[in-house]
Protein backbone atom coordinates (compact mmCIF):
# COMPACT_ATOMS: atom_id res chain seq x y z
CA UNK A 1 0.00 0.00 0.00
CA UNK A 2 1.20 3.09 -0.83
CA UNK A 3 2.51 5.56 1.97
CA UNK A 4 -0.85 8.09 3.25
CA UNK A 5 -1.57 11.06 5.09
CA UNK A 6 -3.37 9.62 8.42
CA UNK A 7 -6.56 11.31 9.26
CA UNK A 8 -6.49 12.08 13.11
CA UNK A 9 -9.69 10.88 15.05
CA UNK A 10 -12.35 13.36 16.47
CA UNK A 11 -10.61 15.77 19.02
CA UNK A 12 -10.54 18.66 20.89
CA UNK A 13 -7.77 21.47 19.48
CA UNK A 14 -6.14 23.05 21.95
CA UNK A 15 -6.52 26.59 21.21
CA UNK A 16 -4.44 28.24 23.75
CA UNK A 17 -0.94 28.23 25.16
CA UNK A 18 -1.58 25.63 28.46
CA UNK A 19 0.03 23.87 30.95
CA UNK A 20 -2.54 20.92 31.01
CA UNK A 21 -1.42 17.63 29.40
CA UNK A 22 -1.94 17.24 25.81
CA UNK A 23 -1.82 14.44 23.38
CA UNK A 24 -0.20 14.87 19.93
CA UNK A 25 -1.61 12.73 16.95
CA UNK A 26 0.57 11.69 14.10
CA UNK A 27 -0.28 12.99 10.39
CA UNK A 28 2.05 9.92 9.23
CA UNK A 29 2.43 6.35 9.86
CA UNK A 30 4.48 5.35 13.05
CA UNK A 31 5.70 1.81 13.07
CA UNK A 32 3.87 -0.59 14.62
CA UNK A 33 5.28 -1.58 18.23
CA UNK A 34 5.45 -5.26 16.34
CA UNK A 35 7.51 -4.03 13.61
CA UNK A 36 10.42 -2.31 16.16
CA UNK A 37 13.98 -3.83 15.08
CA UNK A 38 17.10 -3.62 17.70
CA UNK A 39 17.98 -0.65 15.87
CA UNK A 40 14.58 1.12 16.12
CA UNK A 41 14.59 -0.25 19.95
CA UNK A 42 18.38 1.50 20.50
CA UNK A 43 16.68 4.50 18.10
CA UNK A 44 14.48 5.00 21.07
CA UNK A 45 16.70 5.40 24.12
CA UNK A 46 13.99 4.86 26.24
CA UNK A 47 11.81 1.75 26.47
CA UNK A 48 8.99 3.94 27.66
CA UNK A 49 8.93 5.69 24.46
CA UNK A 50 7.69 2.44 22.83
CA UNK A 51 4.14 3.80 23.22
CA UNK A 52 4.73 7.50 21.96
CA UNK A 53 3.93 7.59 18.60
CA UNK A 54 6.04 10.87 17.96
CA UNK A 55 8.65 8.46 18.84
CA UNK A 56 7.72 6.03 16.68
CA UNK A 57 7.17 7.88 13.91
CA UNK A 58 10.65 9.52 14.30
CA UNK A 59 12.25 5.88 14.65
CA UNK A 60 11.87 5.59 10.96
CA UNK A 61 15.47 7.14 11.08
CA UNK A 62 16.26 5.20 14.09
CA UNK A 63 20.33 6.99 13.97
CA UNK A 64 18.92 10.28 13.76
CA UNK A 65 16.59 9.48 16.36
CA UNK A 66 19.10 7.92 18.74
CA UNK A 67 21.72 11.37 18.15
CA UNK A 68 18.97 13.55 18.53
CA UNK A 69 17.23 11.94 21.84
CA UNK A 70 20.75 11.88 23.64
CA UNK A 71 21.51 15.20 22.95
CA UNK A 72 18.59 16.77 24.26
CA UNK A 73 19.04 14.52 27.54
CA UNK A 74 22.33 16.13 28.39
CA UNK A 75 21.47 19.75 27.54
CA UNK A 76 18.62 19.50 29.70
CA UNK A 77 19.59 16.92 32.45
CA UNK A 78 23.20 17.13 32.80
CA UNK A 79 23.51 18.88 36.54
CA UNK A 80 27.35 19.79 36.49
CA UNK A 81 26.67 22.88 37.23
CA UNK A 82 25.20 25.79 34.73
CA UNK A 83 21.75 26.76 34.28
CA UNK A 84 19.54 25.88 36.99
CA UNK A 85 16.81 22.81 35.61
CA UNK A 86 13.71 25.30 35.84
CA UNK A 87 15.67 28.30 33.48
CA UNK A 88 16.83 25.46 30.80
CA UNK A 89 12.78 24.50 30.74
CA UNK A 90 12.26 28.14 30.60
CA UNK A 91 14.91 28.86 27.69
CA UNK A 92 12.82 25.89 25.97
CA UNK A 93 8.84 27.23 27.25
CA UNK A 94 10.07 30.38 25.28
CA UNK A 95 11.27 29.28 22.12
CA UNK A 96 8.36 26.94 22.03
CA UNK A 97 5.74 30.55 23.01
CA UNK A 98 7.50 32.48 20.28
CA UNK A 99 7.73 29.91 17.69
CA UNK A 100 3.81 28.67 17.91
CA UNK A 101 4.34 24.93 19.20
CA UNK A 102 1.23 24.67 21.60
CA UNK A 103 2.17 21.03 22.55
CA UNK A 104 6.22 21.47 23.36
CA UNK A 105 5.45 24.82 25.20
CA UNK A 106 2.80 22.87 27.09
CA UNK A 107 5.39 19.91 28.43
CA UNK A 108 8.28 22.81 29.12
CA UNK A 109 6.50 25.36 30.67
CA UNK A 110 5.21 22.14 33.43
CA UNK A 111 8.75 21.35 33.49
CA UNK A 112 9.65 24.89 34.21
CA UNK A 113 6.67 25.73 36.59
CA UNK A 114 7.44 22.57 38.56
CA UNK A 115 11.00 23.06 38.89
CA UNK A 116 10.97 26.94 39.57
CA UNK A 117 7.85 26.59 41.78
CA UNK A 118 6.90 30.48 39.78
CA UNK A 119 3.48 28.94 37.86
CA UNK A 120 2.37 32.20 37.52
CA UNK A 121 4.93 33.92 35.91
CA UNK A 122 4.90 30.60 33.37
CA UNK A 123 1.70 30.78 32.66
CA UNK A 124 2.01 35.05 32.45
CA UNK A 125 4.90 33.83 29.59
CA UNK A 126 1.86 31.34 28.00
CA UNK A 127 -0.37 34.23 28.52
CA UNK A 128 1.08 37.31 27.07
CA UNK A 129 3.87 35.88 25.05
CA UNK A 130 7.35 36.41 25.05
CA UNK A 131 7.28 39.87 25.73
CA UNK A 132 5.55 39.39 29.58
CA UNK A 133 7.26 40.77 32.46
CA UNK A 134 8.81 38.08 34.28
CA UNK A 135 11.45 39.98 36.22
CA UNK A 136 14.70 40.73 34.40
CA UNK A 137 16.74 37.49 34.94
CA UNK A 138 13.57 35.43 33.17
CA UNK A 139 13.40 38.26 31.02
CA UNK A 140 16.92 38.34 29.50
CA UNK A 141 16.76 34.62 29.11
CA UNK A 142 13.32 35.04 27.36
CA UNK A 143 15.14 37.65 25.49
CA UNK A 144 17.84 35.35 24.21
CA UNK A 145 15.72 32.48 23.20
CA UNK A 146 13.68 34.50 20.82
CA UNK A 147 16.88 36.54 19.71
CA UNK A 148 18.17 33.02 18.90
CA UNK A 149 14.64 31.35 17.48
CA UNK A 150 14.40 34.61 14.66
CA UNK A 151 15.13 34.24 11.45
CA UNK A 152 17.84 35.20 10.27
CA UNK A 153 19.31 34.99 13.81
CA UNK A 154 19.39 38.45 16.06
CA UNK A 155 21.33 37.15 18.59
CA UNK A 156 24.09 39.09 19.53
CA UNK A 157 27.40 40.32 22.05
CA UNK A 158 24.08 42.59 23.50
CA UNK A 159 22.15 39.41 24.85
CA UNK A 160 24.80 37.80 26.26
CA UNK A 161 25.90 40.71 27.89
CA UNK A 162 22.32 40.94 29.38
CA UNK A 163 22.61 37.63 30.69
CA UNK A 164 25.75 37.94 32.10
CA UNK A 165 24.28 41.47 33.76
CA UNK A 166 21.45 38.80 35.32
CA UNK A 167 24.24 36.78 36.66
CA UNK A 168 24.52 33.70 34.53
CA UNK A 169 28.04 32.51 34.14
CA UNK A 170 29.44 31.20 30.51
CA UNK A 171 28.65 27.97 31.33
CA UNK A 172 25.16 29.10 32.08
CA UNK A 173 24.40 31.37 29.12
CA UNK A 174 26.13 28.32 26.90
CA UNK A 175 22.65 26.22 28.73
CA UNK A 176 20.62 28.85 27.18
CA UNK A 177 21.83 28.94 23.96
CA UNK A 178 21.94 25.25 23.36
CA UNK A 179 18.11 24.83 25.11
CA UNK A 180 16.40 27.60 22.92
CA UNK A 181 18.67 25.58 19.76
CA UNK A 182 17.75 22.42 20.40
CA UNK A 183 13.37 23.80 21.13
CA UNK A 184 14.47 25.12 17.05
CA UNK A 185 15.10 21.55 16.32
CA UNK A 186 11.74 20.01 18.72
CA UNK A 187 9.46 22.13 17.69
CA UNK A 188 9.67 21.90 13.81
CA UNK A 189 9.39 17.77 14.08
CA UNK A 190 6.40 18.71 16.44
CA UNK A 191 4.79 21.22 15.03
CA UNK A 192 5.15 19.38 10.88
CA UNK A 193 4.51 15.92 11.51
CA UNK A 194 1.50 16.01 13.96
CA UNK A 195 -1.26 18.21 15.83
CA UNK A 196 -2.01 18.95 19.60
CA UNK A 197 -5.00 17.33 20.88
CA UNK A 198 -6.82 17.85 24.50
CA UNK A 199 -6.17 14.83 26.48
CA UNK A 200 -9.04 12.32 26.69
CA UNK A 201 -10.80 13.00 29.89
CA UNK A 202 -8.68 15.80 30.59
CA UNK B 1 32.95 15.77 1.60
CA UNK B 2 33.30 17.57 4.89
CA UNK B 3 35.09 15.55 6.97
CA UNK B 4 32.86 13.56 9.18
CA UNK B 5 35.51 13.07 11.89
CA UNK B 6 36.36 16.75 13.17
CA UNK B 7 33.46 18.39 14.89
CA UNK B 8 31.26 20.30 12.64
CA UNK B 9 30.03 22.23 15.35
CA UNK B 10 33.46 23.50 16.57
CA UNK B 11 34.75 23.91 13.10
CA UNK B 12 32.04 26.91 12.40
CA UNK B 13 32.00 28.31 15.82
CA UNK B 14 36.23 28.78 15.28
CA UNK B 15 36.60 26.75 18.51
CA UNK B 16 40.20 25.70 19.55
CA UNK B 17 41.33 22.91 21.29
CA UNK B 18 41.98 24.54 24.72
CA UNK B 19 40.34 27.83 24.40
CA UNK B 20 37.50 28.75 26.96
CA UNK B 21 34.65 27.67 24.69
CA UNK B 22 36.21 24.49 24.37
CA UNK B 23 36.48 24.04 28.05
CA UNK B 24 32.83 24.70 28.36
CA UNK B 25 31.62 22.38 25.71
CA UNK B 26 33.25 20.03 27.65
CA UNK B 27 31.15 20.31 30.67
CA UNK B 28 28.04 18.98 28.34
CA UNK B 29 30.21 15.96 26.65
CA UNK B 30 27.25 13.86 25.04
CA UNK B 31 25.26 17.23 23.74
CA UNK B 32 28.37 17.74 22.09
CA UNK B 33 29.06 14.42 20.50
CA UNK B 34 25.55 13.83 20.17
CA UNK B 35 25.26 17.07 17.94
CA UNK B 36 28.39 15.57 15.98
CA UNK B 37 26.45 12.02 15.88
CA UNK B 38 23.47 13.58 14.54
CA UNK B 39 25.08 15.24 11.99
CA UNK B 40 26.70 12.20 10.81
CA UNK B 41 23.40 10.49 10.64
CA UNK B 42 21.59 12.95 8.14
CA UNK B 43 24.77 13.46 6.40
CA UNK B 44 27.02 10.46 6.75
CA UNK B 45 24.25 7.60 6.97
CA UNK B 46 25.55 3.78 7.10
CA UNK B 47 22.63 3.74 4.53
CA UNK B 48 21.06 7.01 2.69
CA UNK B 49 18.04 4.66 1.78
CA UNK B 50 15.27 7.08 -0.02
CA UNK B 51 17.30 10.26 0.20
CA UNK B 52 20.65 9.65 -1.82
CA UNK B 53 23.16 12.12 -0.65
CA UNK B 54 22.99 15.17 -2.74
CA UNK B 55 19.48 15.24 -2.05
CA UNK B 56 20.59 15.70 1.70
CA UNK B 57 23.08 18.30 0.80
CA UNK B 58 20.94 20.40 -1.60
CA UNK B 59 18.43 20.34 1.26
CA UNK B 60 21.14 21.91 3.67
CA UNK B 61 22.49 24.14 1.34
CA UNK B 62 18.89 25.98 1.15
CA UNK B 63 17.88 25.56 4.67
CA UNK B 64 21.43 27.36 5.57
CA UNK B 65 21.47 29.63 2.93
CA UNK B 66 17.99 31.09 4.06
CA UNK B 67 19.27 31.31 7.44
CA UNK B 68 22.30 33.74 5.99
CA UNK B 69 24.71 32.36 8.10
CA UNK B 70 27.83 32.52 5.80
CA UNK B 71 30.03 29.58 7.44
CA UNK B 72 27.72 26.84 7.98
CA UNK B 73 25.76 28.18 4.48
CA UNK B 74 29.53 27.15 2.90
CA UNK B 75 30.43 24.27 4.72
CA UNK B 76 27.10 22.92 3.15
CA UNK B 77 27.32 23.88 0.21
CA UNK B 78 30.75 22.81 0.26
CA UNK B 79 29.58 19.05 0.94
CA UNK B 80 26.91 19.85 -2.00
CA UNK B 81 29.60 20.23 -4.17
CA UNK B 82 31.74 17.10 -2.69
CA UNK B 83 28.66 14.92 -3.20
CA UNK B 84 28.59 15.20 -7.11
CA UNK B 85 25.75 17.93 -7.26
CA UNK B 86 26.41 19.63 -11.09
CA UNK B 87 27.02 23.20 -11.64
CA UNK B 88 23.61 23.46 -12.71
CA UNK B 89 21.68 22.21 -9.66
CA UNK B 90 24.25 24.11 -7.65
CA UNK B 91 22.98 27.25 -9.94
CA UNK B 92 19.14 26.47 -9.51
CA UNK B 93 19.40 26.44 -5.54
CA UNK B 94 21.64 29.48 -5.32
CA UNK B 95 18.18 30.88 -7.58
CA UNK B 96 16.46 29.34 -5.49
CA UNK B 97 17.62 31.00 -1.80
CA UNK B 98 18.23 34.34 -3.68
CA UNK B 99 14.15 33.99 -4.18
CA UNK B 100 12.91 32.48 -0.87
CA UNK B 101 14.72 34.50 1.71
CA UNK B 102 12.72 36.18 4.64
CA UNK B 103 12.05 36.44 7.85
CA UNK B 104 10.21 34.15 10.66
CA UNK B 105 8.78 33.02 12.40
CA UNK B 106 5.21 33.98 11.13
CA UNK B 107 2.07 31.95 10.76
CA UNK B 108 -1.64 31.32 11.74
CA UNK B 109 -2.85 29.57 15.04
CA UNK B 110 -6.06 27.35 16.36
CA UNK B 111 -9.12 29.62 15.52
CA UNK B 112 -9.78 31.18 19.27
CA UNK B 113 -8.22 33.65 21.66
CA UNK B 114 -4.51 33.03 19.55
CA UNK B 115 -5.93 34.67 16.59
CA UNK B 116 -5.17 38.43 17.01
CA UNK B 117 -1.20 36.75 16.88
CA UNK B 118 -1.29 35.88 13.56
CA UNK B 119 0.85 37.11 11.57
CA UNK B 120 1.17 36.50 7.44
CA UNK B 121 3.79 35.96 5.36
CA UNK B 122 4.72 34.30 1.80
CA UNK B 123 3.77 30.93 1.22
CA UNK B 124 6.93 29.47 -1.06
CA UNK B 125 6.42 27.63 -4.27
CA UNK B 126 9.65 27.53 -6.54
CA UNK B 127 9.38 29.04 -9.14
CA UNK B 128 8.44 27.00 -12.56
CA UNK B 129 12.48 27.57 -14.07
CA UNK B 130 14.07 26.82 -11.05
CA UNK B 131 11.38 23.73 -10.70
CA UNK B 132 12.56 22.68 -13.81
CA UNK B 133 16.38 22.53 -12.97
CA UNK B 134 15.60 20.96 -9.58
CA UNK B 135 13.08 18.52 -10.50
CA UNK B 136 9.90 18.15 -9.09
CA UNK B 137 10.74 16.17 -6.36
CA UNK B 138 13.79 18.46 -4.67
CA UNK B 139 11.81 21.31 -5.24
CA UNK B 140 8.33 20.01 -2.96
CA UNK B 141 11.41 19.25 -0.57
CA UNK B 142 12.22 22.55 -1.20
CA UNK B 143 9.19 24.52 -0.89
CA UNK B 144 8.39 22.34 2.79
CA UNK B 145 11.58 23.57 3.17
CA UNK B 146 10.70 27.27 3.13
CA UNK B 147 7.61 26.22 5.90
CA UNK B 148 9.50 24.66 8.49
CA UNK B 149 12.45 27.25 8.57
CA UNK B 150 10.01 30.57 8.62
CA UNK B 151 6.45 29.11 9.31
CA UNK B 152 6.03 25.99 10.32
CA UNK B 153 2.98 26.94 12.79
CA UNK B 154 1.42 26.52 9.51
CA UNK B 155 2.18 23.15 8.72
CA UNK B 156 -0.72 20.96 7.67
CA UNK B 157 -1.55 17.67 6.18
CA UNK B 158 -1.82 19.09 3.02
CA UNK B 159 2.03 20.03 2.92
CA UNK B 160 3.15 16.26 3.72
CA UNK B 161 0.66 15.22 1.01
CA UNK B 162 1.96 17.32 -1.64
CA UNK B 163 5.43 15.63 -0.51
CA UNK B 164 4.25 12.01 -0.68
CA UNK B 165 2.89 13.08 -4.44
CA UNK B 166 6.22 14.29 -5.69
CA UNK B 167 7.40 10.61 -4.40
CA UNK B 168 8.60 10.75 -0.89
CA UNK B 169 8.21 8.21 1.41
CA UNK B 170 6.71 8.36 5.25
CA UNK B 171 10.23 7.26 5.94
CA UNK B 172 11.81 9.78 3.81
CA UNK B 173 9.84 12.95 5.01
CA UNK B 174 11.10 11.90 8.22
CA UNK B 175 14.66 12.00 7.43
CA UNK B 176 14.04 15.91 5.57
CA UNK B 177 12.38 16.79 8.51
CA UNK B 178 15.37 15.96 10.68
CA UNK B 179 17.21 17.50 8.28
CA UNK B 180 15.63 20.65 7.84
CA UNK B 181 15.07 20.77 12.20
CA UNK B 182 18.70 19.84 13.10
CA UNK B 183 19.80 22.23 11.11
CA UNK B 184 18.00 25.38 12.97
CA UNK B 185 19.63 23.62 15.70
CA UNK B 186 23.16 23.32 14.37
CA UNK B 187 22.93 27.28 13.16
CA UNK B 188 21.39 28.72 16.43
CA UNK B 189 24.46 26.90 18.76
CA UNK B 190 27.17 27.92 16.14
CA UNK B 191 26.00 31.86 16.38
CA UNK B 192 25.11 31.28 20.03
CA UNK B 193 28.40 30.17 20.86
CA UNK B 194 30.44 33.06 18.49
CA UNK B 195 28.51 35.25 19.89
CA UNK B 196 29.71 34.60 23.53
CA UNK B 197 32.85 33.99 22.38
CA UNK B 198 33.50 37.70 20.86
CA UNK B 199 31.67 39.04 23.79
CA UNK B 200 34.33 37.76 25.94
Amino acid sequence: MPDAILEPPPHTVPAVFTRALLDWLPWLEPLAVEALTERHIAGLVDAARVKSPYFRLLARDPDALRARTLTDKDIFYNSDAGLPRAERELAAAATSRFNGCIYCASVHSRFSATYSKREADVQLLLDDGVNADLGERWNAIVAAAVALSATPITFGAEHVERLRQAGLDDLAIADVIHAAAFFNWANRLMLSLGEPAAAIGA
Amino acid sequence: MPRMDTDVIDTLAGIEPGSALDAIRQRRPAARDQAQASYRALFAPESFGGVAVTERFAVAAFVTGLHGGAETASFYYSGLAASGASPELRRAIDTAITAAKGQGPYGSYPAGPLSRENTTGPVHRVEAETRHALGSRLAAAFDHMHLLVFHPRDAAPAALQTLLDAGWSTTDIVTLSQIAAFLTFQMRVVAGLRALAGAA
